[in-house]
């Protein structure tokens, strides 16, 4: 094929693509048009139905419950997969690399400035994972915020620092018992003998922060396995940078 | 108020333009870092704040600093195995 022939070939197709994609642009729904009943039917049954405001964890956490749960499984999959991949077994032959020293602390300015910071961002996680029923956030949210809260720490302190925090085993432990938990709470409305996840919880009143029954208690499991997951594998990330071990192949 | 839309449309098509354009990988992680910072504006403008927070943690802080990580790694791995060239060259 020629450079000539390739040329002619690709001109043609862009022409017929733009040609196209003008049809399709001048054929748009107007601006804000919503085609979607089953959208609108969730919008106004919502806080009759669960005592929640903020409707899309509603379908999140409650009415498509089953699906999130698959999604937290899946990240906790793949979480699991980057520490296999990484992990070092103790008994393996590993020669020192060149170790990267980290002694000197940043300036004092930036500690400053990260000090307070990290609080705020503490609790502003804390706020949209216990809010999650009333206005946006949620459990999701709320963990990378708090996992970003440590990272932090890490900017401020050393890789050290972040290492005493995270390769503790509680947080291996609290990734699991937050991915748990979500399947343990859908299998308690079976033992009611109601629906798998169904909502079991007393609702509360719309507007409380204790509302919305299970939607709340969903949300903070998943914060939690959220908040551990990231954690480890940035941990597991660094650690593979900063031992400066290699196996010896 | 359509316009702002528009313009904001525009910046995160220009701004993945200028990511793909970038050849440094470090300052292609900071680039990155930028477009979801404006993928996360996006989303609030056209009313998901549910998406907009997990995109300015996760787009702007947590998917940079892993491919930072991993890119440091890989440097590292080459400045100390300069005989395992058989079979990975990365750029």
């Amino acid at each position: 094929m020629t450079e000539r022939l390739r040329a002619r070939i690709f001109f043609v197709a862009g022409f017929i693509f733009l040609a196209l994609y003008f049809c399709a642009a001048l054929n748009l729904p107007p601006w804000g048009d919503y085609r979607g009943p089953y959208g609108d039917f969730i919008s106004r049954m919502v806080v009759y139905q669960r005592h929640a405001t903020d409707a899309v964890n509603a379908i999140n956490y409650d009415y498509r419950g089953f699906d999130t749960l698959g999604e937290e499984f899946i990240l906790f999959t793949a979480v699991l997969g980057v520490m296999m991949l990484l992990r070092r077994r103790a008994d393996t032959a590993t020669r020192e690399a060149n170790k990267i020293k980290e002694t000197r602390k940043l300036s004092i300015s930036v500690q400053v400035v990260n000090f307070p910071v990290f609080f705020v961002t503490v609790v502003f996680g804390f706020y949209i994972g216990l809010h999650g029923q009333l206005t946006p956030g949620g459990g999701f949210q709320a963990g990378v915020i708090l996992a970003s809260a440590l990272l932090l720490v890490y900017i401020c302190e050393n890789t050290e620092a972040f290492q005493r925090i995270t390769s503790h085993r509680a947080v291996e432990v609290s990734e699991a018992l937050g991915a748990a938990s979500y399947a343990l709470i859908g299998l308690a409305a079976l033992c009611l003998g109601v629906p798998f996840l169904t909502n079991i919880l007393p609702l509360g009143t719309t507007g409380d922060v204790f509302s919305g029954g299970n939607i709340a208690l969903i949300s903070a499991c998943v914060g939690v396995e959220v908040t551990a997951a990231f954690l480890l594998v940035i941990y597991s990330y660094l650690e593979e940078i900063v031992t400066g071990e290699v196996p010896e192949e | 108020m359509i316009w702002f839309g528009a313009i904001l449309l525009l910046l995160v098509a220009i701004s993945g333009f200028a990511v793909v354009c970038t050849r440094d990988v470090t300052s292609q992680v900071i680039a990155l870092s930028f477009y979801g910072l404006l993928m996360a504006l996006t989303f609030f403008f056209f009313q998901a704040p549910d998406v907009a927070l997990s995109q300015i943690t996760v787009g702007a802080v947590a998917l940079p600093l892993m491919v930072m990580l991993a890119i440091s790694r890989m440097k590292f791995r080459k400045a100390h195995m300069p005989d395992s060239s058989s079979g990975e060259e990365h750029d």
